[in-house]
């Protein structure tokens, strides 16, 4: 479909290069006031590098308590001599790890980061739709960021910071978390869904109205159809999620009673309100994913994607029916067999259209011509890697197998290879796919390489013991665990050790590559990228498109 | 923050203090606790009378531990209890059993065909067309009978895997006639047991600090100071509250897991032939002592029981009313702990197989006040 595109549309973009960078704005204008996409995208990307780091040494301090049975470091860390206090300072960090790398981590790279940059670029348009809101979206998630940081020095209840979980189940995050934090955290989710909201506003006008002329929506390159459900999903979820935290937090300040039963609520409505946002949400964070191993795996296979539409519609039936299935997240909290048997069956229906993209992706290398780059390694990582992931899910879509893994490390190991192994593994593959477009300098291919196995093989170590544990019974969220545990938690722990050193060689190709990097031609990929975005010089000129191209 | 040291000074009490002077200790500080101020209601008096009770209960029988009616289970290794294998913990229950063959025998196989066929795909394909070998691509792109196929199959595995997940469903949610309903009520940080049928007496069970549980041969985390007592064989019932935040009361070797949630009260059951100590663990994150609130449930031969029962002020069915204190005394109204989900062995609610004795919050519990009264008095 869109290798069509670029063939006849190698069009004057130096000429306009010329003209247009000469409005390049000064520095705080340009960063802080900024209405440009691709500017806006760079600072999405920085903060969600942030982000990262902050939420990957979380998992390093809580990998490193993990090591051994017992409890060793967590008062330590929290200062306290108060073993509670320390025990809470666990949950601490299981809270912020958990919102860190969502909102602070996935979603802004994702969709912020190459959603920005590349929607507007791969539609043709000059930038999005609304520029200045784009800013703001950006900007709130700022103080977002700092609002839940910043609470990790209030109390909480038992010790400082929120520990109620990502998931801020009342009527532990209510009546048993007392204090500034469960509220500062309330505001900072606030923030960052109004920044979503904005920013899916956006995304919707751009693709609906400022596609390039001839670009029908079916010759939308399929990282913008991804993105484009993506953002539908965020537009209907995110305003539940602030209804519910909104409702935590007149339960919490203004003596509603939403979800204390002791007033006629009932805490399961929180958990119905949370995973009604909560579900759509984990497919928020993998879509722009699938997107991205769409175009990379077309790239470097130099053959169009296998079965478009349907690459195209599978991604629109798992938005919608990741909206009906949410309750799967609640099967030991007392539904009765008839809502278990219908949440049972429609969570497997979801495996059908996985299955479809899994095996698209199979047939677009099948009969390719392929290279195998770092970004197209991280593809393959990802496909296999989600594919374990996503079994794993089918096995706890059964209820009554979901009795015994619900709430263990098998679920940590499920998401986390959907999420550690597939969204993470899709970031780095964009990533090192558009790196030479975004900074104009190639990135070193051996330090991508190494980069990638050690990665690879850290997060097997890290992660795959967890199917282990949490089949023998081991409970997430504690900081100590039964004697007979040990074993696969220090394997894991020892897997995390191997990411952080892979993460290292990730971080000295960035430094070096932006600075010495080898200068970046307009399409280093060859003929495999044929989407609009490789048209462009690299980096792209500040203003694009000014004359639109026109797609046959 | 007050509330809270008292709190912690009464939880820890409960924690360390050795069985016999429970009693002793949780009886001076429930002023304590019932004096803090209106505030942290919730927490306060959530955790005050469930400790009152728990100490009224315990008051009539001197020292249990001293006056158990048999020695106490040694916990087997690999039995009740993990032992870091890389695979479930032995099942004991009908259902565990039948769950456990559908998890080995046909999810596992499924998981492992599925994850290796796209395995062997992607080497095929890295292999066969890599650029050296394969250096023009092909520019197809469409084939319908493929993308029927693999829209198909998946389908009918699904449907495969649905038909015994569905009875499995089914079989959970349809139990046998109830021989013994034990309440089980999650507290910050430990759990209490009452006993309906015996009487209404009530045990607390605390984790055993780490000494005490190597002294006494207790896996570390896992042992606790009083255990949850059933007969053998015997139809077990299980109604799971909570008296503060949201619980989750699991047992793996039973196939066992069901949330205490405050204000609802859950139902579920299991049935075990073999005696012996089988250990569980609280399954939802409930704040600071999340992973310090374990579940030991000893199995035991119904001569056993009934002695226990009997050291515990309780008695049998069928036998004279108990004068031990009813359960119910001295707790607030509105807090759940105080509801009475006495239900006789084969009473009304036994019947139905769904696990929500109270679908509604609030308002129900009294319905099943009536309700379990109707049905009392075998």
């Amino acid at each position: 479909m869109t290798d069509t595109i670029a063939n006849n549309l190698h069009f004057e973009a130096h000429a306009h290069d010329h003209h247009d960078a000469g409005h390049v704005p000064g520095f705080f204008t340009r960063w802080f006031l900024s209405t440009n996409h691709k500017d806006i995208g760079t600072l999405y990307l920085i903060f969600a590098i942030v982000a990262g780091i902050i939420g990957g040494t979380i998992s390093g301090l809580m990998r490193t308590e993990l090591m051994y049975p017992g409890i060793q470091h967590l008062q330590h860390w929290a200062h306290t001599a108060n073993m509670d206090e320390a025990r809470h300072f666990w949950n601490v960090l299981v809270t912020a790890h958990g919102l860190i790398m969502v909102f602070f981590m996935v979603m802004p790279a994702m969709i912020g980061g190459f959603g920005n940059w590349f929607v507007p670029l791969m539609i043709g348009a000059p930038d999005m739709a609304f520029p200045r809101m784009n800013n703001i979206s950006f900007w709130l998630l700022v103080p977002a960021f700092l609002l839940l940081l910043g609470s990790t020095q209030f109390s909480g209840g038992t010790g400082n910071g929120a520990g109620t979980g990502w998931t801020l189940y009342a009527p532990l995050s209510t009546s048993g978390s007392p204090g500034p934090a469960v509220d500062m955290v309330i505001f900072s989710l606030h923030l960052a869904g109004a920044s979503s909201i904005l920013g899916a506003i956006n995304f919707i006008t751009t693709i609906f109205n400022m596609r390039a002329p001839g670009m029908t929506l079916h010759k939308m390159p399929l990282f913008v159809w991804s993105i484009l459900v993506t953002v539908f999903l965020l537009l209907l979820a995110l305003p539940v999620l602030a209804g519910a935290i909104t409702m935590l937090l007149t339960d919490r300040n203004f003596n509603t009673h939403f979800f204390d039963a002791q007033g006629g609520g009932d805490p399961l409505l929180f958990q119905h309100l949370f995973w009604f946002f909560g579900h759509p949400e984990v497919y928020i964070m993998i879509l722009p994913g699938f997107g991205m191993i769409s175009q990379v795996i077309a790239t470097f296979s130099r053959k169009p994607v296998f079965g478009y539409l349907g690459m195209a519609y599978a991604m629109v039936a798992i938005g919608v029916i990741g909206f009906v299935v949410w309750a799967h997240h609640m099967f030991t909290v007392g539904l009765d067999v008839n809502t278990k048997m219908y949440f049972t069956a429609a969570t497997m229906v979801i495996a059908v259209p996985t299955g479809i993209k899994i095996f698209s992706w199979i047939a677009t290398m099948w009969g390719g011509s392929l290279s195998f780059e770092t970004p197209m390694l991280w593809a393959l990582g990802f496909i296999f890697m989600f594919t374990v992931g996503g079994v794993t899910g089918v096995v706890l879509a059964n209820a009554g197998v979901d009795t015994i893994f619900q709430d263990t490390y098998y679920v940590v190991a499920h998401f986390h290879y959907v999420l550690s192994l597939g969204a993470v593994f899709s970031l780095f593959a964009g990533f090192y796919y558009w790196f030479p477009k975004m900074s104009g300098r190639m990135y070193n291919e051996t330090l991508g390489q190494i980069h990638f196995w050690l990665f690879f093989i850290g997060v097997n170590v890290l992660f795959f013991p967890m199917h282990f544990l949490g089949m023998n019974g081991m409970q997430r969220r504690v900081p100590d665990y039964a004697d007979a545990f040990a074993g696969w938690n220090k394997v894991a722990s020892i897997g995390f050790f191997i990411v952080a050193a892979s993460m290292a060689f990730f971080f000295v190709n960035l430094v070096w590559s932006l600075f010495a990097g080898r200068k970046a031609p307009d399409n280093p990929w060859g003929e495999g990228a044929t989407t609009l975005e490789w048209t462009l010089s690299s980096p792209p000129p500040f203003h694009q498109f000014s004359t639109l191209p026109r797609i046959d | 923050m007050k509330t809270f040291d008292k709190l912690f000074l009464l939880a820890a009490s409960l924690f360390l203090a050795p069985v016999a002077a429970l009693a002793q200790q949780a009886a001076p500080a429930i002023p304590a606790a019932q004096s803090a101020p209106a505030a942290n209601a919730a927490q306060g008096t959530a955790a005050g009378p469930a400790n009152a009770i728990g100490a009224g209960a315990q008051a009539a029988p001197a020292t249990p531990a001293a006056q158990s009616p048999f020695p106490a289970a040694k916990p087997v290794p690999g039995i009740g209890q993990p032992d870091g294998r890389a695979h479930l913990q032995p099942q004991f229950t009908p259902i565990g059993i039948e769950a456990a063959w559908f998890h080995d025998w046909i999810l596992t196989p499924v998981v492992f065909a599925i994850s290796a066929l796209v395995l062997v795909l992607l080497l095929a394909a890295v292999v066969l067309f890599r650029r050296g070998r394969h250096p023009v691509p092909s520019r197809t792109t469409h084939n319908t009978t493929l993308e029927i196929v693999w829209t198909l199959l998946p389908v009918l595995i699904l449907v495969a895997i649905a038909v015994p997940s569905i009875r499995l469903l089914a079989h959970q949610y349809d139990p046998p006639k109830a021989d013994l309903t034990v309440k089980v009520t999650g507290n910050q940080w430990y759990w209490t047991y009452s006993y309906p049928d015996n009487g209404g007496f009530e045990v607390v069970s605390n984790m055993l600090s780490d000494d005490q549980a190597k002294k006494s041969g207790e896996p570390r985390l896992l042992g606790v100071d009083e255990r949850m007592v059933v007969p053998s064989g015997a139809v077990v019932k299980l109604i799971v509250t909570s008296s503060d935040v949201i619980h989750s009361f699991g047992v793996p070797a039973f196939w066992v897991k069901m949330d205490a949630v405050p204000g609802r009260l859950n139902e579920t059951w299991f049935q075990v032939k073999r005696t012996g100590v089988y250990y569980g663990q609280c399954y939802e994150l409930c704040g600071a002592r999340h992973g310090f609130m374990p579940i030991a449930v000893e199995v035991v031969t119904p001569a056993q029981f009934a002695a226990w029962v009997a050291s515990k002020g309780g008695n049998m069915p069928g036998a004279a009313k108990p004068t031990g204190p009813d359960s119910t005394a001295g707790s607030p109204v509105s807090n759940p702990q105080s509801v009475p989900v006495t239900t006789a062995p084969g009473g009304g609610t036994s019947a139905t197989p769904a696990p929500n004795v109270s679908p509604g919050t609030a308002a129900p519990p009294a319905t099943n006040q009536s309700q379990a009264q109707s049905s009392r008095g075998i």
